[in-house]
This record gives structure tokens, C-alpha cells and sequence, in this order.
């Protein structure tokens, strides 16, 4: 059970961030414990993937700040420029606690499968190559595309691809798993591989941050949900509770369009 | 006219002595204009405009105007200037060889900018993003993911570029120069027999040129496994 008392592994405060005068996200705060699976939910525009990228600085926010194990992202957030992070080093580093997993796989099209596992591994965190391979394959194994680490993505279904990215992902032995609509570009008979490999993963007790269109799976895998509007939290809670009881109008429209 | 083997045979051994010079000057511009062309690449796609404006003055300038022209301009018109010729650049600057190594690498650098922005600009942002997940920045992130994922997509063009300075070389022979062209007209101009001379010439161009985009072929196919058939690469 995730501990209340802990240092939240991620924790967001007051997050604004706007596009020219165009502002997505309204203040949104929120904190994922330890082992927390958080399902983020919400039409299209509604600022769900903004507010993930802003946990890993890919975008940076104009206003609020993140921290990532309790460790607070130092921001220059001065009114008026572009913010950015003061510190580049800082990012990186934990950029590598909280992997990311896209919507559009994303893997390194000039390496091998294998080399795509081991490249943040021995480039960024400087670990031993030859632990990096040995990782690399069982985690391919994981996943269950062994037999392909040789194969360069393009060989790849879309299913194994993001699979792949979901081991690439995991060879930064990250604290935090932040998956942005990892099964929006899949065909949907590759869906349940990849929902399969993190279903895994919650089961694991790792934190994960999922933005996802697939609401059997945020029922059934989430510990909380949260369900975005406009760029403002609209619910929050457990999945039992909200999607059999949600407490919001918009939401109840949401998942009653959804399931149909 | 009559087939004269041995006039031939006489003219392409002549011309054969050309060959260093026409491989230094092509050499030795594209290597020069090479550096070159990657700071123009990198002003053009700095996204700052006091860096983008002045390479792409330089590229239209360059692109906009005749080799032949940039040539005569550098070898005639820069002993104008009395300031460059009382400079330590002198010695060089009133050489033909240098002059034309000059233009040549002043003229592929424009062409050459656009490939490798080009090249660049191809890299698919999703890859690079993913990379910037990673933790990846700066030299890392463009030695590592950008660089080989533009470089696949600059070198058919930069194939053509490279055949095109070999060719180029031959307006040397305009400013003295006795590459291969210069050895030809020279031939010519005592034996009176053209279209010889310049068959003789001609094939020594299209030798080095096979030899050139053969490299190129090879080089597209060893940088970029990926594009090769599944089971080449398993074996």
C-alpha cells in the first residue's frame, strides 16, 4: 500500500502553463506516492498530456512547481520570457528517475532494439556495458521480444515497438513510469500486449503515470484517477468510486461517450 | 577524321598528370567548405535571426552567382586592395592554386549548408524528444542520436554535391592552373584536335566520378543497417 507519510515521488503544485496567450493548464496540483498507479483521463485538449511532460520538463511550466522524490526543479519562471529550468544538469538527471513512454514509440530508428535499451544506460548514467546488455536482453524477455534485439524498430509491429519502448524505459531503472497515450497509435488487436506488459508493471508496485484513452484499464489497474477538464482537475479519486459514482456532470458524460 | 590511336594514347597519358591537382583542389574544398557549411547549417537553424540572416545573405550570394564569376573575383580583384596585400595572407592569396581552392570551398559551402540543414531538419522530433527523456543533451544528444539520423538522410545529396566540385575543378584552368582541364586546352592549343583531347578528358572525369558515387553507395549502405532487409543483418 502506498504510504501517505512518505515523500511523494512526484509531486506537482499550482502547475500553469500557456501557449502564447493561450493558457492549457489552470493551477493543477498533484502528488503520486510511492507505488501509486495514476490514471490521467480527459477529452482531447483537455491538458491531460501537458501536465505529464511537465513532470519530465519537456514542457516547462510558467507557473507552479514540480518535484520529482522530493527534489524541487529549480525554474526560472520570470513573466513575460520563455520558461526554462536554471539548471540542465539537474533535468537530466531526473529526467532519467521518471521515464517516459509516448504515444508514438519513439525508439532510436538507426540502433537495434538492444542498442536502444543500453543507450541511456551507458551514455547518460555511465553504468558498465556489459551489465547494460545482460539487463537489456532480460528485460526484452520481459516483455517478451527477446528474439528481436536485433532487429532495428522499423522491423518491428507497433505492438512490439512500444513494448520496446516500454523496456528502453525501464533499462534507466526509473523510479517513475510516465506513459503518455502509450496505446493511442496501435492498431487494437495490439492493444492488450501492451496494456498486458503494464498491467505487469503496476502489479510490480511501481509509480506509474498514465494518460490513456482506455478506460477498462484505468478502472481496472489505477489506484486513483484523475480526470482533466479545460486544463483544471475535474475528479479525483479511486476508480471504484468515481467511475460508479463520479461526482462530476462532465465526467459522468466522459465515460458514459466512452463506453459506447 | 581519323582514329589516331597513338595521338590518343599520348593525350591521356598528359592528361593523367592532371589528376593530382583536379583530387587537391576538389579535396581540399569540400574538406575546407565542409567545416564551413556545418557553421552555416548551424546559423541557419540557431533560430536566432542576427545568426540566420548573415549565412543565408552568404548562401544567396553564393548560390545566386557563377563559379566562374566568384573565381575571377577572387583571383583579379582581391590584389586590388592594397590592405590584403601588405596582410599575411598575401602569399597565398596571389597563387592561383589558393584562389581556386578558396572559391571552390567558398562555393560548395553554400550548397553543402543546405544539405546538412536539410539533413538535420529531417531527424524526426520524436526521436530527439525521446532522447531529451533519456536524460540526453547537447554534444550527447547530437552525437549520438541527431547527427547519425541526419547524416543518413545528407549523403545522396551530398553524394551530388561532392561529384559536382570534382567537375568544378576544371574552371581552374581558367586562372593558369594545369589541372586535367588546363592540361587539355594546353594540348589543344598545339595540336588542334579537340574533340580527342576532350573524349580523353572527359573519361578521366567520369573514372573519378564512378569511383566517387561507388564510395557514396557504399558509405549510405554501411551508415544505415536499418534500411536493409530483416534477414541480411540477422545472418
Amino acid at each position: 500500500m502506498p504510504d501517505a507519510t512518505a515523500t511523494p515521488a512526484v509531486a506537482l503544485s499550482g502547475i500553469r502553463k500557456s501557449y502564447g496567450p493561450l493558457e492549457v493548464l489552470h493551477g493543477v496540483s498533484l502528488e503520486a506516492r510511492e507505488g501509486e498507479v495514476i490514471s490521467i483521463l480527459g477529452s482531447s485538449g483537455s491538458g491531460k498530456s501537458t501536465l505529464l511532460r511537465c513532470i519530465n520538463m519537456l514542457e516547462v511550466p510558467n507557473g507552479g512547481s514540480v518535484a520529482i522524490q522530493g527534489e524541487a526543479i529549480a525554474l526560472d519562471q520570470t513573466p513575460g520570457r520563455t520558461p526554462r529550468p536554471r539548471d540542465n544538469a539537474q533535468v537530466n538527471r531526473l529526467r532519467a528517475k521518471a521515464a517516459m513512454v509516448f504515444q508514438s514509440f519513439n525508439l532510436w530508428s538507426h540502433l537495434t532494439i538492444l542498442e536502444n535499451l543500453i543507450e541511456a544506460p551507458v551514455h547518460v548514467q555511465k553504468r558498465n556495458r556489459k551489465d547494460c546488455l545482460a539487463e537489456a536482453v532480460a528485460l526484452l524477455d520481459r516483455v517478451g521480444i527477446a528474439d528481436k534485439r536485433n532487429s532495428y524498430p522499423a522491423h518491428l509491429s507497433g505492438g512490439q515497438q512500444q513494448r520496446a519502448a516500454i523496456a528502453r524505459a525501464l533499462a534507466m531503472r526509473p523510479s517513475i513510469m510516465l506513459f503518455d497515450e502509450p496505446t493511442s497509435a496501435l492498431d487494437p488487436e495490439l492493444v492488450g500486449e501492451v496494456l498486458k506488459v503494464m498491467r505487469d508493471l503496476a502489479a510490480e508496485g511501481r509509480t506509474m503515470l498514465i494518460v490513456t484513452h482506455e478506460m477498462a484499464f484505468a478502472r481496472d489497474v489505477s489506484t486513483r484517477t484523475i480526470f482533466l477538464h479545460k486544463g483544471r482537475i475535474e475528479e479525483e479519486g479511486p476508480p471504484s468510486e468515481v467511475f460508479s459514482n463520479p461526482r462530476s456532470e462532465r465526467f459522468s458524460q466522459f465515460i458514459s461517450r466512452e463506453n459506447t | 577524321m581519323p582514329f589516331d590511336l597513338p595521338f590518343l594514347a599520348e593525350s591521356f597519358a598528359a592528361l593523367l598528370r592532371g589528376i593530382p591537382l583536379t583530387l587537391q583542389l576538389a579535396a581540399l574544398s569540400v574538406i575546407a567548405g565542409g567545416f564551413l557549411a556545418f557553421a552555416l547549417a548551424f546559423m541557419r537553424i540557431s533560430g536566432k535571426w542576427w545568426l540566420d540572416a548573415p549565412a543565408q545573405f552568404y548562401i544567396f550570394v553564393f548560390r545566386g552567382t557563377p563559379l566562374l564569376v566568384q573565381i575571377y573575383i577572387i583571383y583579379y580583384g582581391l590584389s586590388q586592395f592594397p590592405m590584403l596585400r601588405h596582410s599575411l595572407l598575401w602569399p597565398f592569396l596571389r597563387e592561383a592554386y589558393w584562389c581556386a581552392v578558396l572559391a571552390l570551398a567558398f562555393n560548395t559551402a553554400a550548397y553543402s549548408a543546405e544539405i546538412i540543414r536539410g539533413g538535420l531538419l529531417s531527424v524526426p522530433a520524436g526521436q530527439i524528444e525521446a532522447a531529451r527523456a533519456c536524460g540526453m543533451s547537447g554534444h550527447l544528444l547530437f552525437r549520438r542520436i541527431v547527427m547519425p539520423l541526419a547524416l543518413r538522410q545528407m549523403l545522396p545529396g551530398y553524394s551530388n554535391e561532392i561529384i559536382l566540385m570534382v567537375k568544378s575543378t576544371a574552371l581552374a584552368s581558367t586562372i593558369t592552373l594545369l589541372e586535367i582541364t588546363g592540361i587539355a586546352a594546353k594540348l589543344i592549343s598545339v595540336s588542334y584536335r579537340t574533340v580527342e583531347v576532350f573524349v580523353c578528358a572527359g573519361a578521366i572525369y567520369l573514372a573519378i566520378n564512378f569511383l566517387v558515387a561507388r564510395l557514396f553507395a557504399w558509405l549510405e549502405y554501411t551508415v544505415s543497417p536499418e534500411t536493409r532487409r530483416p534477414e541480411e543483418h540477422h545472418a
